[in-house]
């Protein structure tokens, strides 16, 4: 699994951080997204599809 | 025999939320999604923010790509309407005369933008609901007059008075309520952004629209009522005019069918199924919120994602239970969660904070623009508001109104939250 994300988008809704607080946090000043982990472990890949499928901004992409 | 489909109708969030939930879910079967705006799935909130503002082009608000999409295999019909629904035999009509049989429908068609008589047949007054609107009021915007005038203060008039005075327009916000978002987040929040539009130039007006002027059919002033019983008006004169009055949802093409209650949105049980195989989800669907016990109806954007996955689940759910591998239904209990931005200000609130009884705001720090409000109804913390306090933090607050608490109780557990800031 590949994760890009296009944080120019993230309107800083944090959902992403409560499903998946092992790949995704957010930037301290301004909330925006920080990938932890572009390529995270098989374990996080649901979480990762759901946080993909449930951030209001479209902002997670997920490859295979 | 072949499989019926399940359609979807309404092409935006909580649309393609569902279509895609029901492809994760298992459904192989033939899924339509039937839009009647010309455009691929798109993103609204930044229509007031961003495309407002000329940062971003409609490209940008695309939920997804054409090859993204490609993988569903949908049969997406945009630039087709809904016309009409058989709720007993599941069958849909369609505005080009087609009958679709089907095994589901998700309806998901949202809410339009309301207006006042005569105001269509104006050049120079708008509404602000999709795409389209969006980029016509743009270029009136960059058409030369500066004068705008924004009827209605609630959230899409206050951010889009934000826009344009950012833009250089001078901004009249005209509300029948005294203080801005007032009936979303409670006056103590609403006076804080009244003073940084205040500060940023827009004069707040207190008023209920009377009418139009025009010359010829342009828009030259907004009449006011002056109340009072005197007959009195006054003009705000306007080179272009937003009517951001609220919105009606989109049921009417539903008909009368007495299987559906259309009050107010489409009517759902906890499940948001609004009869057997019919399911709702998004700005349209008033739901019995499981945990609130009471029905809501939400217009924010975190929840057409959340019930479009929920309406595909459980929709799937029902009719998987005479099959082999049956799946509960699984009530919709989500935390519902709302943001706007206003110039640097980003308000973000979990919980209904709308029909409050009570509201209190232990940070209030106008200078410093932070603000933390908890909201109360019957006795019990339902909803929580901030603004400028680190994401952290704010995340964490969710937890406090997950499930309403004693006002006491979450009151306390705000405060321990805030001293460890
Ligand atoms: C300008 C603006 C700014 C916003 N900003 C925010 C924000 O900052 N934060 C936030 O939380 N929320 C915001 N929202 C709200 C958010 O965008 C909505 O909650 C969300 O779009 C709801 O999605 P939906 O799919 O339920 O409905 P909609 O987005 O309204 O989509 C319904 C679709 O169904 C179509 N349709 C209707 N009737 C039919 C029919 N009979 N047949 C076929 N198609 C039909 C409509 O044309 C539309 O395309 C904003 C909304 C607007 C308009
Ligand atoms: S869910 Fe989406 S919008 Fe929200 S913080 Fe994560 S990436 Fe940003």
């Amino acid at each position: 699994m590949k994760i890009t994300v296009d944080a120019d988008k993230c309107c800083a809704a944090g959902q992403c951080v409560l499903i998946a607080p092992e790949v995704f946090d957010q930037r301290d000043e301004d909330g925006v997204v920080v990938l932890l982990d572009a390529e995270p472990p098989a374990d996080q890949h649901d979480a990762v599809r759901e946080a993909a499928a449930i951030c209001p901004a479209a902002v997670i992409e997920v490859q295979a | 025999m072949t499989t019926r489909p399940i359609a979807v109708v309404g092409a935006s969030a909580a649309g393609l939320a569902a279509a895609e939930a029901l492809r994760r879910f298992g459904w192989t079967g033939p899924l339509a999604l039937i839009g009647d705006e010309p455009h691929l799935p798109y993103d609204r909130p930044p229509l007031s923010k961003q495309l407002l503002h000329g940062t971003w082009d409609p490209e940008r608000l695309l939920l997804r790509t054409q090859e993204q999409l490609d993988p569903l295999g949908l049969d997406l019909r945009l630039g087709t309407r809904a016309t009409g629904l058989d709720v007993a035999a599941r069958t849909l009509t369609l505005d080009d005369g087609e009958r679709l049989d089907c095994a589901g429908v998700i309806i998901a068609t949202g809410v339009a933008a309301r207006t006042l008589p005569g105001a269509d047949a104006l050049t120079g007054v708008h509404t602000l609901r999709t795409l389209d609107d969006a980029l016509a009021l743009r270029g009136r915007l960059a058409g030369g007059g500066r004068r705008l005038v924004v009827v209605g203060n609630g959230v899409l008039g206050c951010e889009a008075a934000a826009v344009a005075r950012e833009l250089g327009h001078e901004v009249t916000l005209v509300g029948q309520d005294p203080v801005p978002m007032a009936a979303a987040v409670g006056t103590a929040v609403g006076e804080l952004l009244a003073e940084e539009h205040r500060a940023r130039g827009v004069t707040l007006r207190t008023g209920v629209v009377d009418g139009f002027d025009t010359e010829g059919t342009t828009v030259s002033a907004v009449r006011l009522a002056d109340g009072g019983g005197g007959g009195g008006v006054t003009r705000l004169a306007a080179d272009t005019v937003l009517l951001a009055i609220g919105s009606t949802p989109a049921v009417g093409w539903l008909g009368d069918d007495p299987a559906l209650d259309t009050t107010d949105g489409l009517r759902c049980d906890a499940y948001c199924a609004a009869a057997p195989g019919i399911y709702a989800a998004g700005d349209v669907a008033r739901w019995e919120h499981p945990v609130h016990g009471r029905p809501l109806r939400i217009e924010h954007r975190m929840n057409a994602t959340e019930q479009g996955m929920a309406a595909a689940r459980n929709l799937l759910a029902e009719l998987a239970a005479d099959g082999a591998d049956p799946q509960e239904r699984r009530p919709f209990a989500p935390v519902p969660y709302f943001w706007s931005d206003q110039y640097d200000l980003k308000i973000q609130a979990y919980g209904p904070t709308a029909g409050a009884d009570r509201v209190e705001t232990p940070v209030l720090d106008r200078a410093g623009r932070r603000v933390l409000a908890l909201y109360g109804r019957e006795g019990r913390a339902v909803g929580v508001l901030a603004a400028g306090l680190p994401p952290r933090r704010i995340r964490a607050l969710r937890a406090v109104v997950a499930t309403p608490l004693p006002w006491e109780e979450a009151r306390e557990r705000i405060d321990a939250a805030t001293a460890t800031g």
